[in-house]
């Protein structure tokens, strides 16, 4: 019977979902539970920095200056019609420091560092390191998980920051220098449009969040990846797919609940 | 503890990170303008705000000299109690006018402060006795548009 099979592929799908969502939890309690020893040998932590925050901040500030050139050119050519060029100050800005900013500098953090700490994790644990560390009565998720958590959860609303100056600052390039919108209502305007509380500390606290959920996804996918070259492959694969998709629905969520109602 | 190149480039990370966000709130955002020296709060009733909102300018002959904090609706009178933060180094007279201005034809409203010819000043917490509400531009289109109809009768 096909509907009983495709019934049962469902459900079997479903539960592995939840299965794997309350295991998810709990690998993040327990994370933030063995967090101490992050803190108290924080060159663990900063190591991590290295790879995960540092070696991203190329992709991020190239990225960010050409989507805010984009933003700059394509925000022109729409306000024009209006007769308004002087808000693409205010246009280019707020679109990076309310949502562009944090999220996709979130999605190339993702691409970027969060895959290669599921690849490492998951072939640490393919070539039983992890469970030679277990031997030794190191605890993995303190020494390896935990550092690698804060690492992300530092680096995220940096590198987020980054993105959006660079960004405003390539949208400044080809808004101001390029096509000559005037450049004292370029910036007065940004500046009365953007509102450090609620604009800047909402994009702040956006990829923090995103911060959290990436690294979380991408640990819990390589501690949790089965122990073969395909399944690391796999995992990998996940943690892109499932972490761009959690930061494109926390989004949503967070942005309702910041930016309702003015 | 020892000191690695490693740690030198996650330091100047950090930093880089940090003063990006200092950009954030002083270039991009208001925090230069918002932060002033020291304020007292003042209030205004109008019968229609418009599209006024928190942290709208107030400004006296075109000067920035504070910022709307609060905008509630009074239910006892039924009007909009405008609460403004307004820097101590500007008095203003008792009989000060307060009206709701637009930046151009469509751009934000602020508060724009008229001062009377009154000795006294205001003080902390007390109100504007005369204002002006925001000017609307559809009810002064419809206005004209009636005015017009009635004429042409």
């Amino acid at each position: 019977m096909p509907i009983v099979r495709s019934l049962r592929v469902i459900g079997k799908r479903t539960v592995n979902g939840v299965w794997r969502m309350g295991n998810a939890t709990r690998f993040f309690m327990l994370t933030l539970l063995y967090s101490g020893l992050s803190f108290r040998r924080f060159q663990l932590v900063r190591k991590e920095m290295f790879y995960s925050g540092v070696m991203s901040l190329i992709i991020i500030i190239v990225a960010g200056m050409f989507v805010g050139m984009v933003l700059g050119l394509q925000g022109y050519e729409t306000l024009k019609r209006y007769g308004s060029e002087s808000a693409l100050g205010t246009l280019v800005a707020l679109s990076l420091v309310r949502e562009l900013g944090p999220v996709l500098a979130a999605l190339l953090f993702a691409s970027r560092a969060g895959s290669a700490m599921t690849a490492e994790i998951g072939l640490m644990k393919a070539t039983e390191q992890i469970a030679a560390m277990d031997m030794m009565a190191v605890n993995p998720i303190s020494r390896l998980i935990a550092p690698r958590f804060w690492s992300g959860v530092i680096s995220m609303p940096l590198l987020a920051a980054l993105f959006t100056v660079t960004g405003v600052f390539g949208g400044y390039v080809v808004g101001v220098v390029v096509i000559g919108v005037d450049e004292g209502s370029f910036w007065s305007q940004m500046q009365s449009a953007v509102d450090f509380q609620h604009d800047v500390m909402n994009g702040v606290i956006k990829s923090f969040v995103f911060g959290v959920a990436v690294t979380v996804i991408a640990l819990y996918e390589g501690f949790d990846a089965p122990p073969t070259a395909e399944g690391v492959s796999g995992a990998t694969t996940r943690t892109v797919v499932q972490s761009s998709l959690a930061i494109l629905l926390l989004d949503f969520i967070l942005t309702a609940f910041m930016f309702r109602g003015d | 503890m020892e000191r690695t190149t490693l740690d030198l480039w996650v330091g100047a990370f950090v930093v880089a990170g940090i003063a990006a966000l200092l950009v954030l709130a002083l270039k991009v955002g208001n925090l230069s303008t918002y932060n002033m020296s020291e304020t007292y709060q003042l209030q205004a009733y109008f019968t229609n705000v418009g599209g006024l909102k928190p942290t709208a300018s107030v400004r006296s002959a075109g000067v920035l000299v504070g910022r709307v904090t609060e905008i509630k609706l009074d239910t006892e009178r039924y009007e909009a109690r405008v609460t403004m933060s307004v820097d101590k180094r500007y008095q203003f007279p008792r009989d000060t006018f307060a009206n709701i201005q637009t930046a151009g034809l469509l751009g934000e409203n602020y508060i724009g402060l008229l001062p009377g010819g009154d000795s006294e000043m205001l003080k902390n917490g007390e109100a504007f006795k005369k204002t002006q509400p925001a000017m609307i531009l559809e009810d002064l289109i419809a206005k004209f548009i009636y005015s017009t109809s009635e004429k042409s009768k």
